[in-house]
């Protein structure tokens, strides 16, 4: 099945007489259960296409078709519930809201579904597991480690069951450990649970893991690669 | 809803210096607008209550020709049979006293020294004299069959440099037109720490005045005040008095004050508003700052599908917080300050407010309509100035999640 497909793309970003062509007609069909790497050059759009494909940024031409829905169609409140049930988000900077425990930020896509108080926390400690953080649900965002941290996003971007979890250099600011642990995990879950992962990257270790690697350049899908290994 | 709560709260508490400042400028405010209406309450409740107690009573009967300021003595400016009146009207149960007055213009001279002099005839012995009674700082009070004692204020005792049992000459209008000089004994000095009144007026008892200015037993007016100056509407279609005499109320007698008191009034509304004014540009500040500050988390709770108005309803949760505190401090610091000056009143002298009589310390009063009333303004104005900040946060865009640099 198709979780994203995207239709002839452009992003123009204009900042006075500046223009900037960020994409500049992208086609490009990810099926669920995907495990895939942008790849590219620094500037090359990996970030505006992934913005694209999570509905957090409007083309300003072409359609993205998210579960077999244009979002190109959707005003803002319709695109945040797009994002909420259908779409799970990590960051390069870990991306926790400070205030909250891991245990909280996991549970507020939850909250925010209105699941109840039981299915809730069942939900939020089996994910503390899956990213081997149990015995640190109570402790604050600025109390945990890059990778601790990054463990947690992942596990809260899990959390709602989303189709896809677009992650943006997910290891850049982590150590080769901590980023093989989270490329390790990010890869059991893919296969664990079916979820699709796309994430954009310049590490080559990082796109070692990838099952299908896109490269972009200067806005267009330069080449594709399926690696065969392990 | 909890979460969000859960949320602001904390939000709050990661810059607590901030917060607290915070909810002090609106405390500080709500404070200033409690003391401000309670001093101003007092001294306005206090003047007029005052100016009827001393001056001008609850009502007067008059002849329609008196004319107050130049205290006529013609026989048609008076009024003729007063005690029977004031028998009449004395039997309606609002009233708490009522008595015959008459007033003469003169002036008292001691050696070289002289001054202007409201002669009042009062009877010593109605309750409505109590007040000046109750005045007397050194001497004695006058009574009725005095026939050489008056009564000075304290102003002009000092004036005139005269001290109880002093002799003093008078010279008063007579109804004729004519001067009338006599020599009194300072029987008695009073002071009601009202300057505008004690500096002129000079008591004699009623029986010697009207001897003395020859209008036989004519009075100026007759003297009413009654149990509560609430009660004034309700006494007046009970009064009926021949077509010669009219009747005024305290509104009538003080029209300078109370138009006064509208015109402050409105002086203090636009202090109301500067004062509200400062605590709200304070509020939108810090909340401004915060949403600023906070520019990557709100696209984070964007991107994992928070819609704009619950990002709002955390940021208008925050301002409420920031209300509930600073209101609870501003009623704290208010009603203590204004307790303090409730019992120490503060000293503001002689005003030197011409016509108006006010006394010379401020005790400050707080109803509980000022209170709740300005309690609820500072809330909603703090609330409403949240507003702003809270709009901008909903409107921001969840890419900011992405793109912001730490
Ligand atoms: N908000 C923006 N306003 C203006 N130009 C932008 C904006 N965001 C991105 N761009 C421009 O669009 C182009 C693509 O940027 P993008 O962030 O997608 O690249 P990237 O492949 O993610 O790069 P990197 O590997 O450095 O993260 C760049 O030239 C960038 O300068
Ligand atoms: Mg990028």
């Amino acid at each position: 099945m198709e979780v994203v497909k995207i239709e002839n793309v452009t992003r123009v970003y204009q900042i006075g007489k500046l223009e900037t062509r960020a994409l500049q007609g992208v086609d490009l069909s990810i099926e669920s259960g995907e495990f895939t790497s942008l790849v590219g050059p620094s500037g090359s759009g990996k970030t505006t296409l992934l913005q694209m494909i999570g509905c957090l940024d409007q083309p300003t031409s072409g359609h993205v078709i998210v579960n077999g829905k244009d979002v190109t169609k959707l005003n803002r409140n319709q695109r945040a519930d797009m994002r909420r049930e259908n779409i799970g988000f990590i960051f390069q900077f870990f991306a926790l809201i400070p205030t909250l425990s891991a245990y909280e930020n996991i549970e507020m896509p939850l909250l925010l579904n209105r699941q109840g108080t039981a299915e809730r926390k069942e939900r939020v400690m089996e994910l503390l597991k899956a990213v081997d953080l149990t015995d640190r649900a109570n402790n604050r965002p600025d109390q945990l480690s890059g990778g601790q941290q990054q463990r947690v996003a992942i596990a809260r971007a899990l959390a709602p069951r989303p189709a896809l979890i677009l992650a943006d250099e997910p290891t850049a600011n982590l150590d080769t450990e901590n980023g093989r642990q989270v490329m390790d995990i990010m890869q059991k879950l893919n296969k664990d649970t079916g979820v699709t992962f796309v994430f954009a990257t310049h590490d080559p270790r990082v796109i070692n893991y990838a099952r299908r690697v896109v490269t972009l350049q200067d806005g267009l899908i330069e080449k594709e690669s399926k690696p065969v290994k392990k | 809803m909890i979460q969000i709560l859960k949320m602001a709260f904390r939000d709050l508490g990661r810059n607590r210096r901030r917060s607290f400042f915070s909810a002090l400028a609106v405390g500080a405010g709500l404070a200033l607008l409690i003391l401000m209406a309670s001093v101003i309450e007092g001294e306005m409740g206090s003047a007029i209550e005052s100016a009827i107690k001393l001056q001008s009573g609850h009502i007067q009967i008059r002849a329609v020709t008196y004319n107050e300021n130049k205290s006529s003595l013609k026989w048609v400016d008076l009024i003729e049979n007063p005690e029977q009146i004031a028998g009449q009207i004395g039997a309606l149960n609002q009233v708490k006293a009522v008595t015959p007055r008459l007033y003469a213009s003169g002036f008292l001279s001691s050696g070289t020294q002289s001054a202007g002099a409201r002669i009042t005839g009062i009877d010593p012995l109605s309750p409505a004299s109590d007040p000046y009674r109750e005045g007397v700082v050194s001497g004695n009070f006058i009574s009725p069959d005095d026939r050489e004692a008056v009564l000075i204020g304290k102003p002009m005792a000092d004036k005139l440099n005269l001290k109880v049992g002093d002799n003093v000459s008078l010279s008063l209008n007579t109804s004729d037109g004519n001067v009338q000089d006599q020599t009194f004994t300072v029987k008695g000095i009073y002071s009601t720490n009202t300057y505008g009144f004690d500096s002129a007026t000079v008591f004699l008892p009623l029986v010697k005045a009207q001897a003395i200015t020859q209008t036989e037993n004519h009075a100026s007016t007759i003297f009413i005040l009654l149990k509560d100056t609430a009660l004034t509407d309700s006494v007046l279609p009970a009064l009926h008095v021949s077509s010669n005499l009219e009747i005024k109320t305290w509104k009538d007698l003080n029209a300078l004050f109370v138009d006064y008191e509208a015109m402050a009034q409105s002086y203090i509304s636009i202090f109301y508003l500067i004062i509200l004014a400062i605590s709200a540009s304070v509020i939108i500040n810090t909340l401004i700052m915060s949403v600023y500050e906070r520019t990557r988390e709100i696209g984070i709770l964007s991107a994992i599908g928070m819609r704009g108005n619950r990002i709002m309803m955390l940021f208008l949760a925050e301002s409420s917080m920031l209300a509930v505190g600073g209101v609870i401090m501003g009623l704290i610091i208010g009603v203590l300050a204004t307790l303090y000056f409730n019992v120490n009143g503060f000293y503001i002298g002689n005003m030197g407010l011409s016509g108006i009589l006010i006394t010379d310390t401020i005790y400050a009063k707080l109803t509980t309509d000022n209170l709740i009333n300005l309690t609820i303004m500072t809330f909603v104005v703090t609330l409403l100035s949240g507003f702003y900040p809270a709009v901008m946060a909903s409107r921001m865009q969840p890419v900011a999640a992405l793109r912001a640099e730490k």
